[in-house]
């Protein structure tokens, strides 16, 4: 092998850095899932009735359904009985009233990460709803959303704060019939977050939630709801990271954003669970249901994701433009190393008239990763004067990985515009050789030469995010000269 | 600065070069002319440090260090520089951006700070302006959707702005209209220095007109088959190659 090879296969087999077990007390359910585990999640956790029978629906609904085999991933079968269905930090039913209440040791994992709770308060101005282990542990910023009229809280709290906004809006975007794996999380979610931002509020800052898988075992199911009333506006970023381990864990999350009139919601994910090790054994199977629906005229939705990490990553985030005039967008990019799978894209769903979404899709394969992009523009048949643009490309580092397109176009409107553009390309010894004899490392050539094919994503991302992602590609910020 | 020392290189099993002999003391132009096939990239390939080819025999020493022990960056720090008969793209990356990394590789091998983004940015403008490139071509992707005349001038820029010792300039006359030609020559000129020297890989004597070299070499079948001083260039242009042929011949 070339000494460039080798360089490239140093680079791009760094260890996962994020790989250790916080050490707290997990109170869980014993694995295993029947109409009880589920009430008892429910009466744990203090729902109220109509909650508890729409767990039990889709439970019921989800006994009937077969396990969706069309993917281009490959894992084995899955036994639902062997997961455990509830777990929550010990020190959560104390309920902490601020930061200084917190497991030091929780704070102690977030600094690991490199994610200083007070910090990030202070510098960045980003509230921040901690998911650990499926509770939510940490709310911040609350005084100043509430003032703005937002509610960013717990799904769990929403759940008793604001039962009217859940009963008016769970599962309309994502029914809990909608697929396998969202009925089973409709079932047994477990907590997650929720928005609401009033009419023709702008949301006086970045709403973030980290994730972070900790117990062994426990299948993550959550569920976040955001909604955007007339004429408001907001971002939310979404990031993750997970301890190393060798067992498979499953995530299933669902995610609904509803946009009403002249409304906008800006959605980012920066995702790096444990992808497993270099020979594919472990790292986390994230099957998620994303979907964002644009309900009334003049809505807009903008869908950023950065998947470097799990097994198996298996998600399209799509957008229904039901709205005239609506807008919806799509900017990703996947990257697989090792023996990771993706198998991500998105669907826009054009319906009302002059509506228009945009795709741009970068999939990174290195290693045996195999990167599979599918994505499906449908254009109604009302759907006057639809638009579409989309841009999916490649990007191949060494010989033993792969890239996938599956593109559908479906449209019964004549005049729909749908252009595609498609490339896939491999990083090239000239351009590597190139960088190298201008005094810059291999390792930095190949950060730099990647950073550069995932520019259009990244521009995207909100600040502090774009500066996670490419932390998590090992590069260094474009255009932060001149 | 640069000797090079009974150097022998193949690829693939066949002998491209075949026992070259070359000395290039501190601020000396030596041009390198020879037809097609004559084994000119491959010199500035091997001595730059690109991979794919074997050296079965000789050395070459750069600065008394063997220029052999040393990575394709270690020589870029060192001062070597190769300007590219055909520049690369690299896609999504500024120019600016590029530059900058480039610089601050060198600069910390040399035990120095990054430069200042203020500074740097006037210090490229400046640089810019002797070349006549327009300033938005920092903001561009690096030799993305360039014209011929534009890439070769933006690897007179990266060498202005590098500063290295050994210049090794591939062709660079190659695809050049006469009106950016001059540019690119008058650039190469600014850069001569007692400090510096430079290597021409060039197939024509047009490019001696513009920038006069001290030294020439003809390389043949793989050896500096003649060497003498900018009045060979001359008489190569008049006779032909076949003129070396012949005296290899006789």
């Amino acid at each position: 092998m070339s000494a460039s090879n080798e360089n490239l296969k140093d680079m791009i087999g760094q260890e996962y850095k994020d790989g250790f077990v916080t050490d707290i007390e997990s109170e869980s359910f014993p694995p295993g899932l029947n109409e009880d585990v589920i009430r008892a999640l429910s009466a744990k956790k203090e729902e109220p009735e109509f909650l508890l029978e729409w767990r039990l629906e889709a439970y019921r609904h989800w006994l009937t359904m077969e396990h969706p085999e069309w993917s281009f991933v490959e894992f084995p079968k899955i036994d639902f009985q062997d997961i455990s269905y509830y777990s929550a930090p010990k020190s959560m039913d104390d309920g902490p009233k601020s930061l200084d209440e917190v497991d030091p040791e929780l704070i102690s994992t977030y600094n690991k990460l490199g994610i200083p709770l007070e910090e990030q308060m202070r510098l960045a101005g980003v509230a921040v709803d901690a998911v650990f282990d499926s509770v939510s542990v940490a709310t911040t910023f609350k005084d100043k959303l509430a003032e703005a009229g937002v509610i960013f809280c717990s799904f769990s709290e929403a759940v008793k704060e604001h039962p009217e906004l859940i009963k008016q809006y769970l599962g309309t975007v994502v029914s809990q019939f909608d697929n396998f794996y969202a009925a089973l999380n409709a079932a047994v979610f477990s907590d997650g977050s929720f928005v609401y931002i009033p009419k023709g509020v702008r949301c006086p800052m970045e709403l973030s939630t980290y994730f972070r898988i900790n117990a062994a075992n426990t299948g993550q199911f959550e569920r976040t709801l955001i909604v955007a009333d007339e004429g408001s506006h907001v971002s939310y970023l979404e990031g993750c990271t997970a301890p190393m381990r060798d067992e498979n864990q499953l995530h299933a999350a669902v995610v609904e954003l509803v946009i009403l009139k002249d409304a906008e919601i800006k959605y980012s994910t920066v995702q790096n669970w444990y992808p497993g090790d270099e020979n594919g054994l472990g790292g986390i199977y994230n099957f998620v249901t994303k979907r964002a629906e644009c309900r009334e005229e003049n809505a807009k939705v903008s869908w950023t994701q950065v998947e470097t990490g799990s097994a198996i990553t298996w998600k399209y985030p799509s957008v229904v433009l039901k709205g005239d005039n609506s807008i919806g967008e799509f900017y990703s990019v996947a990257l697989t190393n090792n023996y990771q799978q993706a198998d991500t894209g998105t669907k826009m769903m054009h319906i009302g008239k002059n509506t228009s979404s945009t795709i741009i899709s970068k999939g990174i394969s290195a290693g045996h990763g195999q990167n599979t992009y599918r994505g499906l523009v449908k254009v109604g048949r009302n759907a006057e004067n639809a638009r579409n643009y989309t841009q999916c490309d490649s990007l191949l580092m060494g010989d033993q990985c792969g890239a996938h397109t599956f593109p559908y176009i479906e449209t019964k409107h004549p005049s729909a515009t749908i252009e595609h553009e498609a490339s896939t390309s491999k990083i090239s010894e000239d351009q590597l050789f190139y960088c190298m004899q201008r005094g810059i490392s291999a390792e930095d050539a190949v950060s730099m030469i990647v950073n550069g094919f995932c520019k259009e994503v990244f521009k995207e991302l909100p600040m502090e995010f774009a500066v996670e992602a490419q932390a998590l590609l090992g590069i260094s910020l474009e255009g932060s000269v001149g | 600065m640069l000797k090079v020392e009974n150097l022998h290189v193949s690829v693939e099993g066949k002998e491209i070069l075949k026992g070259i002999n070359l000395e290039i003391g501190a601020g000396e132009v030596h041009a390198i002319m020879g037809p097609n096939g004559s084994g000119k990239s491959t010199l500035s390939y091997v001595l730059s440090g690109r991979e794919g080819y074997d050296i079965t025999e000789g050395r070459v020493l750069f600065n008394g260090k063997d220029l052999f022990e040393m990575s394709v960056e270690e020589r870029a720090w060192a001062g070597v520089f190769l300007a590219f008969q055909y520049p690369v793209e690299v896609p999504g990356v500024s120019n600016i951006y590029f530059l900058k990394a480039a610089l601050n590789g060198i600069r910390k091998f040399q035990g120095l700070d990054e430069l200042d983004a203020m500074d740097f940015i006037s210090m490229v403008k400046n640089k810019m302006k002797d070349l006549d490139m327009d300033e938005k071509f920092l903001y561009r992707a690096v030799n993305e959707g360039f014209s011929g005349g534009e890439k070769k001038r933006n690897e007179i820029l990266q060498m202005s702005v590098l500063e290295p010792t050994l210049c090794l300039l591939d062709e660079t006359d190659s695809g050049l209209d006469i009106d950016a030609l001059q540019i690119v020559a008058k650039g190469v000129n600014r850069l001569r220095d007692p400090k510096r020297s430079f290597v021409l890989v060039t197939h024509y004597q047009r490019l001696l007109d513009y920038i006069k070299p001290d030294y020439v070499h003809v390389l043949a079948h793989g050896k500096v088959v003649k060497s003498g001083g900018p009045e060979l260039a001359l008489e190569l242009e008049e006779k032909g190659y076949a003129w070396v042929d012949e005296k290899i011949a006789s």
